[in-house]
């Protein structure tokens, strides 16, 4: 009998996000706080589990504490509040209102998950139990059907049948090239040669995305249930899971999850009393951007630099130590056992003509909501950014979002009704890239924004192909001339021309794809580049050397917050009166732009 | 060799961590992390003992060590501040905050203080976007960090204002 208490609908859970996101904010004191309140009390009465679960995704007002059956959501719970929410809510039953989420566009406190925007509008299938389960527990994820995809595959169906309904899905690689899984995994299994080798690509590059992390921290099961399954469709003996260096904590929940998995036989020899045997590595990463390409994260597992290779041969047929390879990401391991045991056809039923099935993004940056969302491909950016994510905090404008990476692209307001998928991404000059969404408002400047990712990325081209070691590097400087006001127009053309070079003669897609920053920027947001070329002037107030603030007379109503705020002591002014800064005092760093709530301090 | 965190570096600790792992060339980068967090750097000693062990030229240990952006070949601070400069991060003033470390202990991304107290590094994204942006110290996250609190970590970590 499964004893875990998450399918039960009347068990009294008490379930504390310990994502990141939340042990920064202090969840973890908060879980213990709340462990010792109810264990060390004899007369407790009501039978409270406390959980470590994984993100819940809306990362911003953590740590969150979630109570069932009631579905009651605390939010920004901090370690002095856990005695009364043991008092007052788990013995009282009482609601305790200051600590609910407040809608930031109604200003109306919600008590439950399912009446939160941020959560209603999402459909979860990569995500289903993050959030939901202990990931520390298989018995909460076999509670949840978890296994059962293995089971059924293992024993009703044949390996090809697995692989054809992995393609009938019409599943594409959620890793960045979305590339149809099926017929990759059909690729390895054609390929007569033993060992095959399974890798899961769990090296999240992308700076400001952490949706792998959560499904790795939050639910590390589906994973290798997920790779279990294709080791039996293509006759794999042996995986690996390649970990982001920073990822300390998916490294202990893979871990804890492989031991698990073992011990009930769900991988290791024999799985399952079969003749399929096996096994999961996990290989920590070195901290090198590169080694999220799947060549050069194979390099780097054979105990080699992680530098890309051509790919004249797919990895399905050379991959690992020479033998035929299928690496997929996270995210898409994570959804076959869903596939499985749902069928292809429930999942073809969500998506759009090209690109079916939800996807994951981080929603990050400028927005009311940060955190993780997964909707239906084709959900528009709009509906994501707005009505999920809850639109542009602090009463400012939303001038872009930037969507597939470091070497994605800007996406400007008039494209807010687009679509999102895969191809769509990539027709307005993006790309899904894993699904990192950065939203940016007027405080954002476009030209640095540009020479972030150029920068970035110049420092990991692994060297190889001198198109990318060299071409990245002289955008680098092209664009930091501009923001230190020392370009010319003509370094705009200088720019186009560089980029067609470095896209065309590159060896892998790091270098193909490393323009797209600096074109997009520059088609949709051109006349930025121009003002500051021109004018000398950051219209964002973010290139220190062409940004002067000021306090607009007519707007400060001297409430001193920003004089408060400022680091350097460089604003004065009376009480009730307008403030003024001190030019050789300011050292721009924006601080009381964000604070002040009149829009007084501009850019001039 | 005494160094940062008050443990002696001795070969036979060296040895220890090595010997956990088969002599195969792909067990190079595990005994580097091993290195790593137990030393916060990886000693030279170490590597030329990890190159005879796995049976691989020290020149492709050292490519590695090198290439890799988690390890460094020289030691850190007692202190270590990583600054996430990650997309996020970066458009919340992570900037601002490198700068700031700048002024108030005189260190650049990669470099130590000359008493061997605070290291700066940066990082690209730790996955708290949401609390942008985010510094590391040792192991303990910070969240919204301003220049401001920025003051206040330094002060609560031992360091002296330069100002
Ligand atoms: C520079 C570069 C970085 C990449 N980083 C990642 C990454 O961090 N995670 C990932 O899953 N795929 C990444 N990819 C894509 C992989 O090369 C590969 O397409 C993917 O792992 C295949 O899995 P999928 O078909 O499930 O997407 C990257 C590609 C490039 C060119
Ligand atoms: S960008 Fe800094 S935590 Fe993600």
């Amino acid at each position: 009998m499964n004893k875990s208490p998450v399918n039960n609908p009347d068990a009294r859970l008490v379930l504390v996000c310990c994502g990141t996101g939340c042990i920064a904010n202090g969840g973890l004191d908060v879980y213990r706080a709340l462990q010792n309140e109810l264990n060390g009390d004899e007369g407790v009465r009501v039978d409270a589990v406390t959980k470590g679960t994984g993100c819940h995704g809306m990362c911003a007002r953590g740590p969150f504490v979630r109570i069932m059956p009631d579905d009651i959501n605390y939010c920004q719970v901090k370690v002095s509040d856990v005695r009364e929410i043991v008092e007052k809510t788990l013995h009282g039953g009482e609601v305790i209102k200051r600590l609910l989420f407040r809608d930031p566009r109604s200003k109306k406190t919600v008590k439950s998950h399912r009446d939160i925007d941020f959560y209603k509008r999402q459909h979860k299938i990569a995500l289903r139990n993050v959030g939901v389960i202990d990931p520390a527990s298989i018995e909460d994820y076999m509670a949840r059907d978890g296994y059962q995809s293995l089971r059924k595959a293992l024993f009703t169906m044949t390996p090809s049948q697995v692989i054809d309904e992995v393609v009938k899905a019409g599943l594409r690689g959620r890793g960045g090239a979305g590339f149809p899984t099926g017929l990759k995994w059909k690729a390895c299994a054609a390929v007569d040669r033993l060992p095959r080798f399974i890798v899961c690509n769990g090296d999240e590059g992308d700076p400001g995305a952490f949706m792998d992390e959560s499904v790795m921290e939050g639910d590390p099961h589906s994973i290798l249930e997920g790779m279990a399954i294709c080791a039996y469709a293509i006759g794999a003996s042996a995986g690996f899971i390649y970990v982001r260096d920073e990822y300390a904590q998916s490294v202990a929940s893979l871990g804890k999850a492989i031991e698990d998995a073992r011990r009930h036989g769900f991988l290791g020899k024999n799985i399952l009393g079969t003749a399929l045997s096996f096994d999961i590595e996990i290989v920590r990463g070195g901290g090198a951007f590169v080694c999220g390409e799947e060549t050069a994260l194979l390099a780097s597992i054979e105990g080699n630099v992680g530098e890309p290779r051509d790919k004249y041969v797919f990895p399905t047929e050379r991959g690992l130590w020479g033998q035929p390879t299928v690496i997929n990401n996270v995210e898409t391991w994570a959804n076959i056992p869903f596939i499985i045991h749902q069928g292809a056809a429930s999942f073809a039923s969500i998506g759009t003509a090209g690109s079916k099935g939800t996807k994951v993004f981080s929603v990050v940056g400028k927005v009311a909501n940060t955190g993780l969302v997964e909707v239906p491909m084709g959900t528009t950016l709009r509906e994501i950014i707005f009505d999920i994510a809850g639109g542009i905090p602090n009463g400012r404008k939303f001038k872009a979002v930037q969507t597939g990476g470091p070497s994605g692209g800007c996406i400007p307001e008039s494209l807010l009704d687009l679509e999102v998928d895969f191809d769509s991404l990539a027709r307005v000059g993006s790309m899904m890239g894993s699904g990192g969404m950065i939203v940016m408002d007027d405080r954002t400047c476009m030209v640095e924004v540009a020479r972030y990712y150029l920068n970035f990325l110049a420092g990991e081209s692994c060297g190889k192909c001198v198109p990318c070691r060299e071409g990245i590097r002289r955008f680098g400087e092209i664009l930091t001339r501009i923001c230190q006001g020392k370009g010319t127009v003509d370094d705009l053309n200088l720019l186009e021309s560089l980029s067609e070079t470095v896209q065309s003669a590159s060896l892998c897609a790091l270098g193909r794809t490393a323009p797209n920053p600096v074109l997009s920027t520059l088609k949709y947001f051109r006349e930025e580049y121009l003002e500051h070329i021109i004018r000398h002037r950051c219209p964002a107030g973010i290139c220190k050397e062409l940004t002067e603030f000021y306090i607009d007379p007519e707007f400060c109503n001297g409430c001193g917050l920003c004089a408060k705020m400022c680091p350097s002591q460089g604003i004065a002014g009376a009480k009730k009166q307008a403030h003024t800064i001190d030019q050789s005092k300011c050292i721009k760093c924006g601080e009381c732009v964000d604070v002040c709530r009149f829009m007084a301090v501009k850019v001039r | 060799m005494a160094t940062n965190g008050n443990q002696l570096e001795t070969e036979e600790q060296f040895q220890e961590i090595i010997t956990r792992y088969p002599t195969e060339q792909r067990y190079i980068m595990p005994i580097m992390h091993d290195l790593r967090n137990r030393y916060h750097y990886l000693p030279r000693k170490a590597l030329e003992m990890a190159a005879a062990h796995l049976q691989v030229p020290l020149s492709q240990v050292y490519s590695m060590a090198t290439f890799y952006k988690a390890f460094s070949l020289i030691p850190r601070g007692r202190v270590r501040l990583k600054t996430c400069d990650g997309t996020t991060c970066h458009i919340k003033g992570s900037q601002t905050i490198i700068e700031e470390v700048y002024k108030n202990l005189g260190i650049r991304p990669g470099e130590t203080t000359p008493d061997r107290e605070f290291s700066l590094e940066t990082v690209n994204c730790i996955g708290a976007c949401a609390i942008a942006p985010a510094l590391i110290v040792n192991d303990k996250v910070y969240g919204k960090v301003t220049a401001a609190s920025l003051k206040t970590i330094i002060r609560e970590y031992g360091g002296r204002e330069n100002e």
